[in-house]
This record gives C-alpha cells, structure tokens and sequence, in this order.
C-alpha cells in the first residue's frame, strides 16, 4: 500500500513538477536564530485562509440582496448546522488577522526589517494593512442590520468630506442617493471579489519579495545595513549559519497557526458571531450604530476631534499616515536595525499602541453619547419625596439633564458629573449655566418655565457632599424635627 | 530524445533592421491588442459600476397625512417609502423625517441625518432637543447645533399643505462637503 501511494506521488511530482516548484521555496535558508518573533506574518496568512475558507462557506447561504441578506443570516445563524459557528468563526478569525497584521507589522518597525533591500516587502505589507482594514469594515456592513445600514451612510458620509469629489465618492458607496436595492451589492462584491483579489495578489507579491531578500534577520546592536555591502554579507551569513526554511523554521508557524485556529474556533463555539442588531430599516430611529471593535478607535477619534479641524482631520489624518507608512523604508533604508539604537521606533510603536489602546478604551465608553433612557432618581438619591428637591430631580430627568449627567452614577456622561455640584457653583452659576448654555451644553432659557429653573436650582445646590446619600436621611430627618 | 531548433537569432547575433523593425511592430501590436481588449472589458465595467453617481433623481412631492393629523408644538417621526427605490430595495426603501408642526399651516421636516456623520438623530420631547447617539451632536427644536460636533443645523424638507394634506419633498441622504 505504502509502496503504491508513494509511487503514485512520484509519478504525479515528475508530471506535475511540485518538488521542482516548491521545493527551492520550502528549502530556502532563514537565520537560525529567527524564532518567536518570526511567525506573525505566516499566523496573518492564516487567518486570511481561515476568511476565506469559511467565507466561501457562508456564501452557499448568504444572498446579497438589501431586502434579504438580513432573513439569510438569521437563517444562517439559527438553522443552517455549524452556521453559527461558521459566521463565528469568521467575525474571530478577521478579528486575529487584524492583531496578527497588527503585530507583524510592530515587529518589521521594531527589527528594522523594512531597511534595504526589503522596502517593497514593508510597502506591500502597508498595501495589505489597509486591505484587511478594509475588509473587517466592508465585512461588517455585509452583516445587514440596522447598524451596518447606519454605517453606509456614516461612510458616505466621511468620504463626503474629500475635496471636489466627496459627493460622487459618497453616491458611489451608496450606490445612489439614498440606501437601497443597490448598497449591499456593491459592498458584496468589494468585499467577496475586488479585496480577496487584491490580498491574494499582494500576498503572492510579498511572499515572493520574502523568497527574493530572505528574511531579516534578528537585529543586533553595530551591525549596520549598508546597500552597497548588504546582500553580500547576508548571503555569506546565511550560507554559513542559514537553516532551511522546512521545517527547522516552519514548525514554529505550525505550532502557532494551529494554536491560533484552536482559539478562534474556540471563541466561535462559546461565544458565536457577533448579534444580528435590528433589521435594516432605516425608517428605525432607535439605532446606535458602532463599528466593530477594530475601527472603534476611529470611531472614538471622530467624536474626540475639535470640530474647527475635523473636515481636514478626516481626510488628511489618515493620507498623512498612509503616507508615513509607505515613505518609512524610503526615508530610512540603512544603519541599525537594533531598536536599542533606535529608541524612536520603539516610541513609535507603544504611542501608536497607547493611542489606539485609549481611543478604544474611549470608544467602548463612548462618554460623548447621551443616555437615551436613564432610571428614574432613586429617593435614596434624590433625598426628598415633595418640595422643591424633589420637583428639581424630576425636571431634571424629564427635560432631558439626565441624559448628560451623572447623579450618583446615573445618567449620561456626556457632561460633567454633577453629583457634588452644590460643592463647585452657587445658585447664580447654576442659573447662569442652565439658562445661556455652557461649554457643549445646550441653553435651555427658552424651553425651561421659571419654576422649573428654581427646581431644577434646589436640586443641584442639594447635592453636596455634606449630604451624601447615607447622610441625607438622617438631614431630612433633622429637617422635619425642626 | 530529438532535439527541435528553432532559428532564433542568438543574443551573439545582432539583430538585422527587419527583425528590429518586425520586433517593435509585432511588441506595439500585442500592446495595442491588448489595450484594445481591456477597453471592450473595462469601459462597460467601470460605466455598470459608477453609473448610480450619474443618476440624476428628482425629488418626488408625497402625502404624510392630514394636517390635522399633527399636533401644533409638536415634533413626530414620519417614515416615508422613497418612490424611486430598486424593486429588491425591500425595508431599505423606507425612510423617516421629524415633521414639527409650527402653527396652524406651518411645517418643518428635518432630516434624520445629523450633519457630522449621518447618524440618525432621536427627538426628546421634554428636552426639546433632538440627540445624535454616535458622536453626542444635540440640536434645538428648530434643527440649529446646539452643542456637539455637528458643523450645520439639521437639513430641511422641502414641506408643503394642499388640499388638507401635509406633503414632502423625498431627497437624497443629505451629504456634509468641505468643498
């Protein structure tokens, strides 16, 4: 048996030419010492595979009509066997090509990797950044539901904002004026044919641009890149301490690809894909759209963005970093690869994972939106059950102050927390603010009746520390005695 | 094995002036040909796919009810269906508007949109203050930014009253532009 299968294969190989093909490329010579660090870029590669493995599965039930892709995800989602698990799979596994492209890049920037004669294997890579990017952001506007109807138009909208051409580009991701039969098709076939043809070419580009130069190796401190003197050195380092490629440094990408799919099928079974969100009426006002967590950030840097500069903060932010990105090799393509004799790189690298880190954190906040349904003031809270306290908390949460204000942890945090304001404003300031507006605050002059202001004033000069909620009864108590 | 030889000229030869110039033709032919065949191939690609800019849609007048339908003072949502939709539009056809009645014969639509991103803003009756849920954009009953990031007042439907009706004029998402 074992005699018929391997003469099978050896016939097939001489016909086929496979080891003649591949052979060179698996045999080819790595560092010896490229260990941990080195498998991001093949655990990318292998989320993209899982993506489209389990997107070309998704496809046999998804039908990309605005008026039915929401009926065949539930159907998806809820009768189709491993449906669930599939669509998981696939929001996790562009979640993990997302961190993976993320860190390979942060290890590329961090050894240097982009210097000669690899600047194409860095700009290529920048090319596929942006890619997958777009792919986690057409992939879930593909998930149509009120959010992802939403989104179009917040995309619409942004790119509205390009110089001469932003309403064109705007109709374009709509597919027209308004949403319609013709959005979600579009946004199909960008996401299912156009990108996946883009990776697979860049990806075939970059992994030969890899077989070209070899890998990079670990940098070390002194050991300078010189174009003139570069591919000579490394090809004599390699010859002399090289390993090849299969398998003494494949098995690392084995082992951490096959850990990567463990987990992302394991996200998938226990957690599953994300929730279908109303469906994609946009007649439906009680939506909040949010993208997924990977374009929080943005999300949050949209809302943190001083109004004054913002129409030029959306467009030339990031053309300005797609710039920088793809001009790094370019501006810097010798001299040491060490990040310890390059401590901006590592600078770099922790502020742009501190920025994003904290937008994000600001974005899953989201502290900019109001609370469109706050509880009602407990009495606890309130510290009255009649008179003017009482009547103030009331006014506050009908006209809406609630919704912006924390009191005692409920509310909104859109505004400042005003839970101790009797401490900071006397009646006056409080009057002042209520009536003429502040700071991103509405004035509230000519929709408030005076008695409503006055109650609204006892209230807020109420809430002092000295009468914190467990002090408050025994006050009232105090109050009433005398 | 027999050998097949082809009389090319080697690199050691040089090239004769026919072959030169039979070379360039044969190189500008496949070129053209080749540019031919993506123009039969990308012109009705690029037409099919960038045609709905190009589309020019009208706005259309409709009925959203009764005058008397609508409260003085009040502000309400009105979904409307836009009458120049793609039949497998389905529930994406639909479309909704706050309509505030002014006075007796007065009426204002507002948009949905608010004007820094499009999201669809919600109306706080006892606020008095239309809300953006995305980005915390807040507008006075008469559509004017009241705080937030918003760079315009929310935009407003063409509205009329005929024969006891209240009418709208259906548009396009409004879209904010720099330039």
């Amino acid at each position: 048996m074992k005699r018929l299968v391997v003469g099978t294969w050896r016939w097939l190989d001489d016909r086929f030419g496979i080891s003649h093909l591949i052979g060179p490329s698996l045999k080819h010579l790595v560092p010896h010492d490229a260990r941990w660090w080195y498998v991001f870029g093949s655990a990318t590669l292998l989320a993209f595979i899982v993506q489209v493995v389990t997107g070309v599965a998704l496809a046999f039930s998804y039908a990309s009509s605005s008026s039915q892709a929401y009926e065949t995800l539930q159907f998806i989602t809820n009768e189709a066997p491993f449906g669930r698990f599939l669509r998981g799979m696939h929001y996790f596994g562009a979640s993990a090509m997302v961190l993976m492209v993320g860190a390979h890049m942060a290890q590329t920037f961090l050894f240097g990797s982009y210097k000669f004669p690899r600047e194409m294997n860095w700009t290529t890579g920048v090319l596929l950044l942006a890619f997958t990017l777009g792919m986690g952001f057409t992939g879930q506007l593909l998930r149509w539901d009120q959010t992802a109807a939403w989104s179009v138009v917040v995309a619409a909208e942004q790119a509205g904002r390009v110089p001469w051409i932003g309403d064109f580009l705007a109709q374009f991701i709509l597919g027209g004026t308004t949403i319609g039969g013709a959005t979600l098709s579009r946004f199909f076939a960008i996401h299912v044919f156009i990108m996946p043809a883009l990776i697979f070419v860049f990806i075939g580009i970059h992994l030969m641009l890899v077989l070209r130069h070899g890998i990079a190796e670990p940098p070390i401190a002194g050991q300078v890149v010189d174009p003139a003197t570069y591919r000579v050195e490394y090809e004599e380092r390699m010859r002399k301490t090289g390993r090849p490629f299969w398998p003494d440094g494949a098995w690392r990408d084995f082992v951490v690809g096959t850990g990567l799919i463990v987990v992302i099928a394991l996200l998938a079974y226990f957690i599953g894909p994300p929730k279908l969100d109303d469906p994609p009426d946009p007649s439906i006002l009680n939506a909040d759209p949010r993208p997924d967590w990977y374009l929080l950030w943005y999300f949050a840097l949209l809302a943190l963005i001083p109004p004054q500069v913002e129409g030029y903060a959306l467009i030339l932010a990031p053309v300005l970093i797609g710039i920088l990105l793809l001009a790094a090799p370019i501006l810097n393509n010798r001299g040491e690869r060490a990040p310890s004799r390059r401590p901006w790189s590592i600078a770099v690298v922790l502020l742009s994972v501190i920025m994003i880190g904290a937008l994000w954190i600001q974005g899953a906040r989201s502290p900019w939106s109001p609370n469109f349904d706050p509880p009602p003031l407990p009495e606890k809270v309130v510290g009255a059950t009649s008179g003017p306290v009482f009547e103030g908390a009331k006014v506050f949460r009908d006209r809406g102050c609630l919704n912006c204000h924390l009191i005692d942890r409920i509310g909104g945090r859109r505004g400042p927390d005003l839970t101790y304001v009797g401490d900071k404003l006397s009646e006056s300031d409080i009057v002042i603010r209520i009536v003429n507006g502040g700071v991103n605050m509405p004035a509230f002059g000519s929709s408030l009746k005076p008695e409503e202001v006055n109650a609204l004033v006892a209230f807020l000069q109420s809430r002092k520390r000295s009468l914190r909620t467990e002090n408050r009864a025994a006050y009232n108590k105090n109050v009433a005695t005398h | 094995m027999n050998q097949v030889t082809i009389d090319h000229p080697s690199p050691q030869r040089p090239l004769t002036p026919e072959e030169i110039t039979r070379r360039r033709f044969l190189e500008k032919l496949c070129i053209g040909l080749s540019g031919i065949c993506a123009a039969i191939l990308g012109i009705p690609l690029v037409g099919f796919v960038v045609g709905p800019i190009f589309r020019k849609t009208t706005g259309k007048w409709i009925s959203v009810g009764n005058i008397t339908d609508y409260e003085i003072g009040k502000t309400v949502s009105v979904t409307i269906s836009d009458p120049s939709s793609l039949p497998w539009a389905g529930i994406t056809a639909k479309n909704a508007l706050w309509l505030r009645r002014v006075n007796e014969g007065e009426f204002i639509a507002f948009s949905v949109n608010c004007t820094h991103l499009g999201c669809p803003v919600r109306w706080l009756q006892d606020a008095d203050l239309f809300m953006c849920p995305c980005h915390g954009g807040v507008y006075y009953s008469d559509g004017t930014v009241a705080a937030g990031p918003p760079p315009k007042p929310l935009i407003r439907y063409d509205v009329r009253t005929a024969n006891g009706q209240v009418q709208i004029k259906t548009m396009a998402i409004p879209i904010t532009t720099t330039l």
